[in-house]
């Protein structure tokens, strides 16, 4: 090493360096409307897990959504279902906050000039907005998978889990299948948050972006909800979101969750070319 | 790849073989906005490497949109430009390091601390090292006396703390050449002589400063060059001395016989621009004006006052600009 706490300058720009990335991570993981998101997202196990245990007391375990039947038998059942409830709105709207708010809040403020001039490139900007999106999508899920776990653990019995193909495994395996599922997730929500991160370059506001990006998922979804044009369900993102339920097979399933997956890349791909053909073109007034 | 030149102790030098005379030279500059307005019409600037550069001109006129381009943050419709012996925008990534700029007032994220809004640029720039980021932030704040404020939230800062954290981010290393869009804006007349000796103080250093600002006295007090815009199209650039010398330099002659001393006046082929009745103007050109006194004295015209009026700076704005007023009068 030839860099001293006192040299100012390094002999070469460093090729690869971590640093805005880093930075751009604790922007949007401190920032406190984004903790507050991530607090209401873990709360949603905490009322579902709640709703389940009055009700069971009840007698009334039947209906509602998927595996919640399965709830009153393990504990770790609330993970799904969790994810399952808060995955049409929650936690896209979630992404879509943080996604909007990536150029256009730059812009909004100024500090997007203040960046490129230091100089930031624009494609690695790009890059780097997305990267902090998608981990904030990961935390997201994560934070629903893992509340749901705990709530589950402690409102419910545990053990080895039923799967929905009726063999059985052990509470580590499970474990690990839910990690797999927040995984599925958070890749399904990468999606979306490159579909705001484009958005979030077209504007100098960043609520319309947010807006807009959740205004977006909303109409995929009613029109995957629509049976008439079902020739198109299949390339649309939030069909494959529910995929993960094959995750909880044995043996696992996996050709639904490729389609997902290959589905998701593609509206990854071309939101962000759309993203990156605006911004390295777009005039920086602001 | 993997060899490392040795480390260097200076921050990077203009270097000797590049033709660097100018710190910032444009060609027909030209930006018209999608609605059709010509926000900058075609301007060939030159900013001499090491000069104090101001950038005069009414609001409005086109400074920011310059710069703008010049630092590649907008495309200009026609024409390019270099900086720092550079073609931009396509040696962005090596010359801007080398330029701090404060583009149209302070920008920064309300939500943090001066010093973290620092750190967040400092992290963005891969030329520097990070293990020395630290002390750099430090000492850029104490440069621009916000030291005892670092650790207070940005959207409490006052206009005044504001500018200075825009000036302590672009001093958060040693520059070859400082973009400053209006630094004194806000600032209290007592931060206003601080930020102007800072700009003294960097020029001092070696660094070339481009200044733009609509205050004229700020101009002369602080810079060597100056360029001066009205509606989008540079009128005039040169030293302060040279643009002084174009407006003419006047003389006025305080006399009994005014009739009499516009005569001579006239006889030494000087245009005389008024006469009143106890005195006589007129535009004294390259004419000594001891040949005036002179041909006054012979002609028998007594004159109780001989003033040559030099031109200040608002006299050049206004002759340039022809905005305003008839001076004369």
């Amino acid at each position: 090493m030839s860099t001293s706490e006192t040299t100012v300058l390094l002999d070469r720009p460093a090729r690869i360096s971590s640093r805005l990335l880093r930075s751009e991570l604790r922007l949007v993981f401190t920032r406190r409307r984004n903790v507050a998101i991530l607090a209401v997202l873990a709360c949603a196990p905490v009322l579902l897990g709640i709703a389940i245990k009055l009700g069971s007391h009840n007698g009334r375990g039947g209906g509602g959504p998927a595996f919640i039947g399965q709830i009153t038998q393990n504990g770790l059942f609330l993970a799904f279902t969790s994810l399952v409830v808060t995955l049409p709105l929650f936690l896209p709207l979630a992404v879509a906050v943080v996604a909007g708010e990536s150029i256009a809040g730059e812009a909004s403020i100024g500090t997007l000039r203040s960046l490129l001039v230091v100089p930031v490139n624009r494609s690695r900007l790009l890059a780097i907005k997305l990267a902090a999106i998608v981990s904030y999508a990961a935390a997201a899920a994560a934070v629903v998978a893992a509340a749901g776990v705990l709530v589950g653990f402690a409102l419910f019995p545990t053990g080895p889990v039923t799967l929905l193909s009726g063999s059985v495994i052990s509470l580590g395996t499970a474990l690990l299948r839910v990690a797999l599922v927040a995984l599925y997730v958070a890749a399904m929500l990468a999606g979306v948050a490159a579909i705001g991160l484009f958005v979030s370059t077209l504007t100098e506001v960043p609520l319309a972006a947010m807006a807009t990006t959740a205004i977006a998922v909303v109409t995929v979804e009613i029109l995957d909800a629509i049976p008439q044009i079902d020739a198109i369900h299949p390339w649309l993102l939030t069909n494959w979101w529910l995929a993960f339920g094959d995750l909880l097979r044995d043996p696992v399933a996996l050709d639904q969750m490729t389609h997902g997956l290959l589905v998701d890349a593609a509206y990854i791909v071309v939101f962000g070319t759309l993203a990156w053909a605006r911004l390295t073109t777009r005039d920086v007034t602001s | 790849m993997t060899q490392l030149p040795q480390a260097r102790p200076s921050p990077a030098a203009p270097s000797d073989t590049a033709v660097a005379a100018a710190a910032i030279t444009a060609r027909g500059l030209t930006k018209r906005f999608p609605g059709g307005q010509v926000a900058v019409d075609h301007i060939d600037l030159q900013v001499p490497l090491g000069s104090v550069f101001g950038f005069l001109g009414p609001n409005g006129s086109g400074k920011t949109t310059t710069i703008r381009m010049l630092l590649g943050l907008i495309a200009p419709t026609e024409g390019n430009h270099d900086v720092l012996g550079s073609p931009m925008p396509h040696g962005a990534a090596q010359v801007l390091p080398r330029v701090g700029a404060l583009v149209e007032g302070p920008a920064f994220y309300p939500y943090l601390s001066g010093r973290a809004n620092l750190a967040r640029l400092d992290a963005a720039d891969r030329t520097v090292n990070p293990r020395s980021s630290t002390a750099r932030i430090h000492e850029s704040l104490e440069r621009v006396g916000l030291s005892a404020a670092a650790g207070k939230r940005y959207r409490n800062y006052s206009l005044g703390m504001r500018q200075r954290l825009g000036l302590a981010a672009a001093l958060l290393r040693p520059r070859d050449l400082l973009v400053l869009d209006e630094p004194t804006n806000g600032l209290d007349p007592q931060g206003t002589r601080e930020v102007r000796a800072l700009i003294r103080e960097l020029a001092a250093d070696g660094s070339t400063i481009f200044l733009s600002s609509h205050l004229l006295p700020e101009v002369e007090q602080v810079c060597s060059h100056v360029g001066v815009m009205s509606r989008g199209r540079l009128i005039s650039q040169g030293t302060l001395d040279e643009l002084r010398g174009a407006a003419s330099t006047r003389v006025r002659v305080v006399t009994g016989q005014p009739q009499e001393a516009a005569t001579v006046l006239a006889g030494l082929g000087l245009a005389v621009s008024g006469t009143g009745p106890d005195h006589v103007a007129a535009a004294l050109g390259e004419t000594e004006s001891e040949r005036v006194t002179e041909a006054l004295v012979r002609a028998g015209v007594g004159v109780r006052e001989l003033v040559v009026e030099r031109p200040d700076l608002e006299d050049v704005f206004v002759s340039l600009t022809g905005e305003g007023f008839d001076v004369d009068q």
